[in-house]
């Protein structure tokens, strides 16, 4: 009986050290959470302005994008942006799954060789780097360093494999952040602009505005900024989700912890009752026996 | 005037000005109070914001002002104050 004791008292303490590690996890991420969020908070006037502007430039002007050219598609690029580190719940498998599952819907007809899959953050090249598609993962590790400018190289390169014909459209994986319990996983495409969305609601209309250069001129120079703040956005929804999912999967693992001690506890205490009682009816029919003689 | 200085990454400068001068992609130009309706993009160069004695500089790679009735919204990508 001792031996269950023991046993069960060595559980215990493991599973609680499991507990300090999964609360503490919980707590880093919490942290990283907020920061993210506030990345996210810090563009959103920049992004809005910028909406502003397009609205004001391109209102009544029909100009051709070259980021907007339909082709025939032969090559595809996919962006799977995941994060580095595991222990997230379903962020990263999610995000394999919708790859996965776009080639099967949308590139059933491509052959792998035509299908190239950018990796952004380490996780699902992990998973996918043994499949026959092609590879690119000079920016997987963006998120050690995350900051505008080395987002805007990545960008840079998907733009200019996109205007030399390198692939004739580009999708995005990633998770976008809702809340910190709630992540949305989007597969988006990033290239060609289906159309210039162009905010409605601007009251401020019919403002003379002097433009220079010419406004043809000028919505050249917008739409890749554009297309540089939308991917921006991207990462920094993704990098935000991962902390949500993490902290969400931290905190159930804990609560786990919880119950599972519960239950040991009640084994414990049950087997260190039975260890006394049978002790105790030792001693007793022991004394018995004496008597008896 | 009030001059808001807005990056992808933060709100660099929010603040009033004199007089701001910009690196248009057509040749630099200088804002003062009571600019007319303008939008203007940026290459590469300097901002230079004037206020009394006080000037501050800003190294940028490139972006956008807009100019409406006193108010200046710049729109900059790699910022940096000199």
């Amino acid at each position: 009986m001792a031996g269950k004791l023991k046993e069960v008292r060595t559980r215990i303490s493991s599973v609680t050290s499991t507990q300090q590690i999964t609360k503490a996890m919980k707590m880093v991420s919490a942290a990283k959470l907020r920061r993210a969020q506030d990345a996210i908070t810090q563009m959103r006037p920049y992004a809005i302005k910028m909406g502003e502007l397009l609205s004001n430039i391109a209102s009544g002007s029909d100009v051709k994008i070259d980021y907007a050219q339909q082709r025939e598609i032969k090559n595809v690029l996919i962006v799977a942006i995941t994060s580095d580190k595991g222990l997230a719940g379903a962020f990263n498998t999610n995000v394999v799954k919708a790859i996965k599952q776009v080639i099967a819907e949308k590139y059933s007809k491509l052959s792998a060789d035509n299908i190239q899959i950018m990796f952004i953050g380490k996780k699902a090249h992990d998973v996918l780097k043994r499949t026959a598609y092609k590879q690119n993962i000079e920016h997987k590790e963006l998120f050690q360093k995350l900051s505008f400018e080395n987002v805007t190289t990545a960008t840079g390169k998907i733009k200019e494999g996109f205007l030399k014909g390198e692939y004739d459209e580009v999708m995005v994986v990633y998770n976008r952040f809702k809340n910190a319990a709630t992540q949305i996983l989007e597969t988006e495409q990033f290239l060609p602009i289906k159309k210039l969305e162009i905010p409605a609601g601007n009251k401020k209309q019919n403002i003379d505005y002097i433009f220079d250069p010419e406004k043809e001129q000028m919505i050249e120079e917008l739409v890749p900024r554009i297309l540089n703040t939308t991917f921006f956005r991207y990462v920094l929804d993704s990098n935000a989700s991962e902390h949500g999912a993490r902290m969400t999967a931290m905190d159930k693992a804990s609560e786990n912890a919880n119950e599972l001690l519960k239950e040991l506890k009640i084994a414990y205490n049950r087997a260190r009752q039975a260890a006394i009682t049978t002790e105790l009816t030792e001693i007793v029919s022991g004394a018995a026996a004496q008597q008896g003689n | 005037m009030q001059v808001e200085i807005l990056s992808p990454e933060k709100r660099v400068f929010n603040g009033e000005a004199d007089s701001v001068q910009f690196p248009g992609t057509t040749g630099s130009f200088q804002v003062l109070n009571n600019h007319a309706p303008l939008i203007a993009s940026l290459k590469q160069g300097k901002i230079k914001l004037v206020r009394g004695k006080e000037i501050k500089l800003f190294t940028i790679t490139g972006g956008f002002v807009e100019v409406l009735k006193n108010n200046v919204s710049v729109l900059v990508e790699g910022v940096k104050q000199i």
